[in-house]
């Protein structure tokens, strides 16, 4: 029976990768029929003055359009970290560390936002370096209303630099899943405010940034496709999240003792916040109001959706139930892997990529963390990183350029395409995100050790990090 | 004097407090309580990591009830507190010395 189903799974695994997107139109190619005309007669001054304004009507008509979808999105993706990610890690921790975890996203949300606008925006989009911009717009200086076109050109640069910004926000709280329980506040808030700097804004740089090396848009040496963060943000956190469990070592009492979820019912909406709150991560990335926008929602959700069934099939068959908290991570794992190929792939992939991802991370979550016996408290690691790298690898397999063609018309774009290359590709971006995160968070990690600290005191974390480290509750029952 | 604890299940709770009204008893004292007797637990899987739940939840139900009115109640506990499945709970009878009201310092049954 168990064998049989195994079996299903693998074909229909196997067909939802490997149909060729059969019934894909091709996206609507803009009609360039306007060969200037060679000898034109004379419009008369008023006509012309009419033509101008009403191109700038249009022109103006597009950017309001764009710009409302994109600061939805950024919206989207700041309510992802709060209240999202905080009730999702805020339920799976013990009663006694609710308030601590959630602070410490929230205290990203205020601390990322000064950093960003001081440093972080212009080294992560400012000049053309192929591995870190420069401080040409440190205080935002010259960021204002006028779009950037080297990024998004029909929308104020204000409103790509929030959007980015909420980008970064979110990243390094992810990583709190893996130090949940056990890392002090002050340790938390020097280890974040350096990786921000030293992982977060190189790699977003190299990915996305001008002249980056891993560019795919914008002439990149390793052209890697990541459309909204599989690299930079889900393989940098993930990865960086096993090395913290790594280095801090287990909680007290770890695995011997229980530590169930204290609450699944915050994780449960804040899986569900988190889920919608993907539409802006993703369908944002478009950077517009555009078809490419509509196809990446679509993807994002269809990703989603593969991977809360394959997860909780899986959970079915090994334990003969389906759990609520393997449904939720499970669609969390399918829109980690669906991030970098969001606007890449068609429907069909995306139902593809998400089945795969729900399968292979609740195979890391349960199966590879207790072979090795490392305390990724809240699995930041098997669902981000793990989730993030088999996405990034397999949006090499299923980009299309009938999706959207980056590499130009009628270039081939995935292997799927028939250019097997841009898997070399993706392992390329796949391998600089894992080594930076690696020696990255190393060195920082040893720097917050010899000055705040990294782990509070073993009898703190056996009161709970509530009270010791913000002296509050997150469940004041008496009162 | 008598009192009476019994250990029941949540869910037949509001059958036994009915069934103890409706035999003229005025008042208890309820707690909820965690154990168990033969039941045992159940077993929890969060990300595949299991937990064994060996407390299970109940309620306990307290009365001091004069001699006279004890098998009554301990029939009406009987009858509405059973399921017939293993875990619907035990009833502990001890006598009681003394009981004095508060209020107005009223000792023995009076007091009840």
């Amino acid at each position: 029976m168990k064998r049989m189903g195994m079996w299903c799974c693998s074909v229909l695994m196997l067909w939802l990768l490997g149909t060729p997107l059969l019934a894909q139109t091709p996206s609507a190619v803009a009609s360039a029929s306007s060969p200037a005309t060679a000898s034109t007669p004379e419009v008369p001054p008023a006509v012309t003055d009419k033509l101008n304004a009403l191109e700038a009507k249009v022109v103006k008509a597009q950017s309001s359009a764009d710009n409302a979808w994109m600061l939805v999105s950024a919206a989207l993706v700041l309510m992802m970290t709060g209240p999202g990610l905080a009730l999702f890690y805020g339920g799976l921790v013990r009663r006694k560390n609710t308030l601590a975890i959630m602070m410490q996203s929230f205290a990203l949300m205020a601390l990322i936002t000064v950093r960003w606008a001081l440093v972080g925006y212009s080294l992560c989009f400012g000049g053309s370096g192929p591995v870190i911009g420069d401080f040409k717009m440190a205080l935002l200086r010259g960021v204002g209303a006028a779009p950037n076109p080297d990024y998004a050109g029909t929308i104020p640069q204000s409103t790509f630099m929030i959007y980015q910004l909420m980008f970064a926000i979110i990243t390094p709280a992810l990583i709190t899943g893996a130090t949940a329980e056990r890392m002090k506040f002050s340790g938390t808030v020097l280890f974040m405010t350096l990786w921000f700097l030293i992982v977060y804004a190189p790699m977003a740089h190299m990915v996305w940034g001008k002249g980056g090396f891993l560019n795919a848009s914008l002439g990149g040496r390793f052209p890697t496709l990541d459309f909204a963060g599989g690299t930079v943000v889900h393989i940098t956190s993930g990865v960086s999240a096993l090395v913290c469990a790594l280095y801090m070592g287990k909680r007290v009492g770890y695995p011997k003792q229980a530590m169930p979820p204290h609450s699944m019912v915050l994780s449960f909406m804040g899986a569900c916040l988190l889920w919608v709150g993907w539409f802006g991560f993703n369908a944002g990335s478009a950077l517009a109001s555009n078809s490419l926008a509509t196809s990446a929602f679509v993807a994002t959700h269809f990703g989603a959706a593969a991977a809360a069934l394959s997860w909780s099939l899986a959970e079915w068959v090994k334990n003969g139930k389906a759990s609520a908290l393997g449904a939720i991570s499970g669609a969390v794992a399918g829109l980690v892997a669906i991030t970098p190929a969001a606007g890449f792939v068609g429907p069909r992939s995306a139902l593809g990529i998400g089945f795969v991802a729900g399968i292979f991370c609740y195979l890391m979550v349960t199966k590879f963390k207790a072979i090795f016996g490392y305390d990724d408290s809240l699995d930041a690691f098997g669902v981000h990183g793990a989730g993030g790298t088999i996405g990034a690898l397999l949006t090499g397999v299923c980009a299309r350029a009938s999706v959207n063609a980056i590499f130009g018309e009628g270039k081939p774009v995935g292997g799927l395409d028939g250019h097997w290359g841009q898997v070399g590709n993706q392992l390329v971006g796949i391998l600089c995100a894992w080594g930076f995160a690696l020696l990255g968070t190393m060195v920082i990690l040893k720097i917050v050790d010899v000055t705040t600290g990294i782990r509070v005191a073993e009898e703190h974390e056996v009161e709970g990090l509530d009270i010791t480290q913000h002296g509050e509750e997150g469940y004041n029952l008496e009162s | 004097m008598m009192k009476i604890e019994a250990i029941i299940q949540p869910s037949r709770f509001e059958s036994v407090k009915e069934a103890l009204v409706e035999i003229g008893i005025e008042g208890m004292t309820v707690i909820e309580v965690r154990g168990h007797g033969r039941q045992k637990g159940h077993t929890e899987v969060y990300r595949g990591r299991e937990y064994t739940v060996d407390l299970l939840p109940k309620i306990k139900v307290e009365l001091v009830l004069p001699d006279q009115l004890v098998n009554q109640a301990v029939d009406a506990i009987l009858k509405s507190a059973k399921t017939g499945k293993i875990g619907d709970g035990k009833i502990f009878l001890t006598r009681v010395e003394e009981a004095i009201r508060i209020r107005n310092e009223e000792r023995g049954e009076s007091a009840l």
